[in-house]
């Protein structure tokens, strides 16, 4: 216990360790995390009507970013499944990785999620009156807080181990892998069916959500992850094997191919179909028309257009020969992100409230407090989540360990490359 | 913080230490400026007394006296004027249904006035339960249907007009996202809030397939008069039209202070034309039972399965026009969307 207290203790020293990059990059996150925290309470003084939201359009911007970052978490088994199901053991450490994005990544969910309540001092009442099993909110509640419980379980048992310099016992980890990716999945479906369940929203009610959300989550996250790994191999001395990326690769290969072909059987039921439900569809890629007062509507068009031809490019690259070019993969592997999130966020929560059940269009557009209430808590996401591979990275290569002080890494690191 | 590492390491020095003093100093500084938009928090709506307050189902007689004790006690304070705030429960063998003369309505929107000054709304931002649509003869689809007609006299003779609000509904979507039970439905089909229990999550917003609910989006401001006095309704129950709070949802709830005491809605009342008929549908000899029995009822997106205790009807009197191409969808001035 006291050895436990003793190691916490030296991780938390070690976050604050760093070399001038370490330092801006930490202190450039803070700023926006503050500014975040101020437009948060400037929210909570006002109400939501600092937000772009209305009743015709009652979820914007924060389940938007909620809805997207499931899908980061869960995309973390995207990593786990080769390493304990195909036993790619020589890549075992960077599930590390891929965990604490996950752990990450919830805890930005849970944020999105506290920051959307127009009461979040009653958050408490729904331990007290769950409406458990028939919400789906219930669901999504215990399905992410247990994925992030067992994340935590896993990757902290996992560094602590290798801190302590002994092996990990598979009885207390490997069953818990496998939980957690089943359990992935389901935090992913679960979210899907939030939206999937509303028999008054057609935009939503359609089967194929939950699927396209896995494929554009298992496309999305590894490619984060793929650029979290040449992040890490740049800045420090930690090995990250070519085989890693290029297995991920072939994931998100996969995973975008599958994401495009959903979309395509999707746009083809609508538009072919040409019932009036497919209104929503209609407004989100070529905008309305208002016949009474003669108005026109397309807010969302630009924004989807991009991530169709961010996605669509992103794809060529990984099926053409530039993809073995390290820059022009790591290119397409932040247009997949970006399209992704804008077609999990602005394309998928907004156009499924224009037009309104009574048929009246209201369009959405942030406001610049809620936007930084939003890149607040990515800030503070990236901050945690470098602060977690900050401590792990030098855990997993042996430099800080039970019996070994560790060297600040910017000496380490100066002296390393004085050397070369 | 900065200052514990260099504090513990064996290599502090002077500067280490000052530039971690320093570093954790102007933290905190940033840290209490960010917080500092709290100082405006409207500190009497977050008291360890309503922290601690349950839910409507499970308040005792005596507590939900003191509970309602103190929102008389608030209402005078903040809106100058003493209510008379009860618990209405809802009576055996009532089952409240709603019936809609669309052939009768002319779209004068006096319900959704009414409506606003019987149950509080707020005047800024606008809320209102009621939206009136005016429509295209030939159609029901109310996607063709204006939600912001402004004419100078009603109604237009090339359009009929539709009147939605909470439908109630016997298999309401709201009550079954809700992830709180802050909304239920009550044993006489009046689906209520516990606009204390409520957390703002707005699901029941994106489920409702009528549009019938609404957020309060900041603190709701009331009508004055001149002298600046507020004017509102001092007649008001626990679940329907006391004053709500900012970050609560809140719907029609057929007025139930006054519907389960034996009066009629608001709306119904201030109706020029009769369009609107209230009453016990358990009750064979009601006005409602005899409209469900005897005209051609329907609700609206049946297909939905919410099964509303809304109806709409038409009666003998439609159509009106004489030629009946005139309500052939072809010949309609908006075309399909």
């Amino acid at each position: 216990m006291k050895e436990y207290a003793r190691f916490l203790w030296r991780c938390f020293r070690i976050s604050f360790v760093g070399d001038w990059r370490y330092y801006t990059w930490m202190l450039v996150l803070t700023v926006i995390a503050f500014l975040g925290l101020n437009a948060y309470c400037k929210q909570l003084v006002h109400g939501l009507v600092t937000t772009g939201m209305t009743d015709q359009v009652s979820w914007g911007l924060y389940i938007a970013n909620f809805t997207f970052l499931v899908g980061m978490a869960a995309a973390a088994v995207m990593l786990v499944i080769p390493v304990y199901i195909y036993r790619r053991r020589e890549l075992h450490h960077l599930v590390i990785f891929g965990e604490l994005l996950a752990v990450a990544s919830i805890i930005m969910c849970l944020l999105f999620v506290n920051v959307d309540l127009g009461r979040p001092d009653r958050f408490m009442h729904i331990f007290w009156r769950f409406n458990f099993p028939i919400s789906m909110l219930t669901w999504d509640v215990v399905a992410l807080g247990g994925y992030l419980l067992l994340n935590i379980h896993i990757c902290g048992y996992l560094i602590y181990c290798d801190y302590m310099r002994r092996k990990p016992s598979p009885a207390f980890y490997i069953p818990f892998v496998f939980v957690a990716i089943a359990w992935a999945i389901s935090i992913h479906t679960v979210t899907a069916f939030l939206y999937v369940g509303l028999g008054g929203r057609p935009f939503w009610n359609s089967a194929i959500i939950a699927p396209r959300f896995l494929a554009s989550a298992f496309a999305a996250g590894p490619a984060f992850i793929i650029l979290t790994l040449q992040v890490i191999r740049k800045t420090t001395r930690y090995h990250v094997p070519n085989e890693a990326l290029d297995l991920l690769r072939h994931v998100v290969t996969v995973a975008l191919t599958i994401n495009m072909f959903l979309l395509g059987c999707e746009l083809f039921t609508e538009f072919y179909s040409d019932s009036t439900h497919i209104v929503s569809t209609r407004y989100l890629y070529f905008g309305l028309h208002d016949h009474h007062a003669a108005v026109d509507y397309h807010a969302l068009v630009p924004w989807v257009w991009t991530a169709v031809a961010f996605n669509t490019v992103a794809l060529l690259v990984l099926f053409s020969p530039l993809r073995r070019r390290l820059a022009a993969f790591n290119v397409a592997c932040v247009l997949m992100i970006v399209g992704i999130w804008i077609e999990k966020g602005m394309g998928l929560i907004i156009p499924a409230f224009v037009p309104s059940p009574l048929g009246e269009i209201v369009e959405y557009a942030p406001t610049v407090n809620e936007t930084l209430v939003c890149l607040g808590i990515w800030a503070f996401g990236l901050l945690i989540y470098t602060i977690f591979v900050r401590i792990s990275v030098p855990v997993l290569s042996g430099r800080l360990t039970v019996d070994r002080e560790y060297v600040p890494a910017a000496t380490e690191e100066m002296t390393a490359s004085a050397l070369h | 913080m900065t200052t514990e590492s260099g504090g513990a390491s064996p290599s502090v020095t002077r500067r280490s230490f000052l530039r971690g003093t320093l570093g954790a100093a102007s933290g905190l500084a940033a840290f209490a400026a960010a917080l500092s938009p709290l100082k405006d928090l409207d500190t009497e709506d977050y008291t360890l007394e309503k922290f601690l307050q349950k839910h409507y189902k499970e308040m005792t007689p005596a507590e939900m006296d003191e509970v309602l004790a103190r929102i008389r006690s608030e209402v005078e304070q903040r809106h100058g004027l003493r209510p008379d705030i009860r618990d209405v429960k809802p009576k055996d063998g009532v089952e409240f249904v709603y019936a809609l003369h669309l052939g009768r309505c002319i779209g004068c929107r006096k319900c959704v006035h009414a409506c606003v000054e019987e149950n509080n709304q707020s005047r800024s931002p606008e809320i209102q339960y009621i939206r009136v649509l005016e429509m295209p003869r030939g159609s029901v689809d109310i996607e063709r249907g204006n939600h912001h007609y402004d004419r100078p006299t009603v109604p237009d003779e090339d359009h009929y007009y539709m009147p939605i609000q909470c439908h109630q509904c016997a298999n309401p979507p709201c009550v079954k996202v809700c992830p709180v039970e802050a909304t239920w439905q009550e044993p006489d089909g009046i689906t209520v809030i516990d606009y204390d229990w409520c957390i703002g999550c707005r699901y029941c917003e994106a489920a409702c397939p009528y549009w019938a609910r609404r957020f309060n989006f900041t603190e709701p401001k009331y009508a004055r008069d001149r002298e600046g006095n507020v004017i509102m309704n001092p007649n008001m129950s626990y679940l329907s039209n006391r004053p709500r709070k900012q970050g609560v949802m809140e719907k029609c709830h057929f007025c139930l202070h006054r519907t389960r005491e034996g009066r009629m809605p608001a709306c119904l009342e201030v109706c020029p034309v009769g369009a609107r008929k209230f009453g016990n549908i358990l009750d064979p000899e009601s006005e409602v039972s005899q409209i469900l029995r005897t005209k051609h009822v329907f609700v609206l997106k049946q297909e939905v399965g919410t099964l509303p205790r809304f109806f709409y009807y038409f009666d003998e009197d439609y159509p009106r026009s004489e030629k009946i191409s005139e309500i052939l969808p072809s010949s309609e001035p908006g075309g399909a969307r």
